[in-house]
């Protein structure tokens, strides 16, 4: 396992996303061209159960899910320092884990927190 | 080859950001702002900060930029009257305002001094040879662990602090806003 | 990099390209059968032989469909969107290790399409992108019900990605590395019993929860969910725009699947590879013995994948779908508790002598506890479910 890298090792990812990109314009294209284009003011309108339209669809979603979305970074930001640390956890021994527990600990109490709060409850 | 490759990530970067604050449209700034930042993505990468690089699209594009994209639903749409322009009325525009553009651009300018002169006044230890191309996860992990625990630690306490601001904020939206 | 070597990868992404392509087309065709043999029925048997023209069929007729853009939509967003679900399916592929290395001439060229040092978060980068397909697909339809699929499948995601990033930090820590291959490489120096579904019961268990989540399969399908939002995130879309959503599902699943068994089931090792490839090598030559026994690991490898598709679909009509409570609670107050204590019971475990198996004591005490509640319960009555 060696640890260098190349840019160039890189390269093949872009091929890929030439090829994918590729795949998908080519194949929007063709699907917007060959099919039937039918218009009307009701089947433009968007699907409501076939009731009339009834006010905008953008009404303000629930703050849950903006809440959801802040907790997901942050624990991010800590699953983001795992990684490292899993890496290198044979060399660093005992003490890494502990300094590791330590900071998974404080990410825990304030998890432990949010649960008493009733912030993750959903009715 | 590769200075072609940094050069087509670099104008996709700025681009993206020119983008962002061209548009007045909020949501089409967001997603532009998702080009940006995979942009910086590859920079990263050509700049053998790998780690750094997918730190970067999980963290600022998997989470930070949902996060703008729910605050922006979160918000509530102005009334059509509100708002001027024949744009307005129209479903899929949320404005901004764009109005008052001076302090914005000062503010900008001076930020951007300040980041210029300490970037060319920084003496980067490795600038005069080639950068070997090495993983960073290994070295990032041992520093990390070693050298640099007191910051990780003051870290870990500042997520802590963060976790409890969000709860607060949110358990008062709830009592005001409960949808 | 020499320019042999970069035709031959150059070759090997566009195999695994149009392989996964196919077996995406292939894996539509096969959930019917797999669904009407669960539902003793037939399933699809008109077109081809067995039925084995259908999913062609099914092509054909997306493409002939209209294209259709409701006048309320944001035009570029809405097509936007499915290409967005598509190409963050196809691009995960990459990293994946599908088989050892082919020889020729001097070159020793690994099957795989990149091998970089940190494959496991390039996945899991591509995998946070996923999220924008849907959003912005459902963003874009202007439709209540997209919407609602939308911010759905976007908290769903994210919420799963949290214990999908820590339920395979233990795995790393055996490892010592990032790259895929070099994991799946690390499980075959112990033997059959060194696949980490062995080591990490409850990581796997774990994992496999996520990647259901993430795929947006039942019993985690709520952003689609068809008795609540009619069609979830993909309501407004026709023509081949709706075939891509259905289509980045499938390619998910394949991908889910080859991470699955190169993470835990050893990826293209097969018990007694060591002695069948030293009885190649030695009855075939170097050089063709070792293609022919990578081709044998290759062929074990996609055995592995077919079983986990199979059981993807195994599970979609066998388990009923969650409510959406039910679902972030599971997400948020049972999975990432779980996968921190197992990183920390797994770390203690490899500090202590090396041992990599202490991942079994929390699943013989969470069974413990399971048996020991369900004795408690009084029989014959069924305990009301509480949100």
């Amino acid at each position: 396992m060696n640890a260098s890298y190349l840019p160039s090792d890189y390269l093949p990812v872009l091929i890929q996303l030439g090829l994918a990109l590729g795949f998908i314009i080519t194949t929007m294209i063709v699907t917007h061209s060959i099919g039937p284009k039918r218009k009307s003011q009701k089947k433009d309108d968007p699907f409501e159960c076939g009731i009339p339209v009834e006010g905008d669809a953008r009404t303000p979603i629930s703050i849950k899910y903006f809440l959801i979305a802040i907790l997901f970074v942050l624990f991010d930001v800590e699953v983001i320092f795992l990684y490292p640390w899993a890496v290198n956890f044979k060399g660093l021994g005992v003490t890494g884990f502990i300094e590791m527990v330590l900071f998974m600990g404080l990410l825990l109490a304030g998890f432990y927190y949010i649960i008493r709060k009733g912030v993750l409850k959903w009715e | 080859m590769l200075n072609l490759i940094f050069y087509a990530f670099a104008a996709l970067t700025l681009g993206g950001s020119l983008a962002v604050l061209i548009t007045r449209n909020v949501m089409y700034s967001a997603f532009f702002l998702l080009l940006s930042l995979i942009g910086v993505a590859a920079l990263f990468v050509l700049a053998s900060a790998d780690l750094l690089a997918v730190a970067q699209v999980m963290i600022y594009v998997g989470g930070v930029l949902v996060l703008v994209i729910f605050g922006v639903m979160l918000t509530h749409k102005p009334k059509p009257e509100t708002t001027t322009g024949p744009q307005a009325a129209r479903p899929n525009y949320i404005l901004t305002q764009h109005r008052a553009w001076l302090w914005p651009l000062l503010v900008a300018a001076g930020l951007f001094t300040a980041f210029y002169s300490l970037i060319s006044r920084i003496h980067f230890s490795l600038f005069e040879h080639r950068a070997p191309f090495q993983t960073s996860v290994d070295t990032i992990g041992k520093q990390l662990m070693t050298e640099y625990i007191i910051p990780f630690e003051i870290a870990g306490i500042l997520l802590l602090a963060a976790l409890v601001g969000a709860t607060y904020l949110s358990s008062q939206g709830d009592r005001t806003n409960n949808q | 990099m020499d320019l042999t070597i970069f035709i031959v990868k150059s070759i090997i992404i566009l195999a695994v390209f149009g392989i996964s392509l196919l077996i995406a087309t292939y894996s539509t065709y096969v959930e019917r059968k797999v669904a009407a043999f669960m539902q003793d029925r037939i399933g699809p048997d008109r077109a081809g032989p067995w039925g084995l023209l259908q999913p062609i069929a099914d092509a054909g007729k997306m493409f002939f469909k209209e294209d259709f853009i409701p006048a309320q939509a944001s035009k570029w967003l809405f097509i936007l969107g499915p290409a967005l679900a598509m190409l963050t399916a196809l691009m995960s592929s990459a990293v994946i290790p599908f088989g050892d290395s082919i020889r020729f001439d001097n070159y020793d060229i690994p099957v795989q399409g990149i091998e970089i040092n940190i494959g496991v978060l390039y996945i899991f980068g591509v995998v946070s992108l996923g999220v924008y397909g849907i959003m912005v697909g459902g963003w874009a339809s202007n439709n209540k019900f997209s919407l609602l699929g939308a911010i759905r499948a976007a908290s769903q995601n994210i919420s799963y990605e949290v214990a999908l990033g820590l339920s395979i930090i233990a795995i790393l820590m055996m490892s010592g590395s990032l790259s895929v291959r070099a994991i799946v490489e690390q499980q075959a120096e112990a033997g059959f019993l060194g696949w980490n579904v062995f080591t990490q019961p409850l990581g796997f268990i774990i994992f496999l929860t996520c990647a259901f989540a993430e795929c947006n399969r039942t019993p985690f399908d709520l952003p689609e969910c068809e008795t609540e939002l009619v069609g979830g995130y993909h309501t407004e879309y026709s023509s081949m725009k709706l075939g891509f959503y259905l289509f980045a599902e499938y390619i998910n699943m394949f991908v889910s699947s080859a991470f699955i068994s190169s993470l835990y089931f050893g990826g293209y090792h097969y018990p007694f590879m060591e002695q069948i490839s030293n009885a190649l090598t030695n009855s075939l030559g170097a050089v063709t013995g070792h293609n022919v026994a990578t081709a044998i690991g290759t062929a074990a490898f996609f055995g592995k994948i077919f079983f986990f598709i199979f059981f993807f679909m195994w599970v979609r009509w066998t388990v009923p779908r969650f409510r959406y409570d039910q679902l972030m609670n599971l997400g948020w107050k049972i999975l990432i508790p779980l996968s921190v204590l197992n990183i920390i019971v797994s770390a203690s475990g490899l500090l202590f002598n090396g041992m990599k198996y202490a991942s079994w004591l929390i699943v013989i005490v969470a069974t413990v506890l399971a048996i020991m509640s369900n004795s408690r319960a009084p029989k014959g009555q069924v305990s009301p479910q509480r949100s």
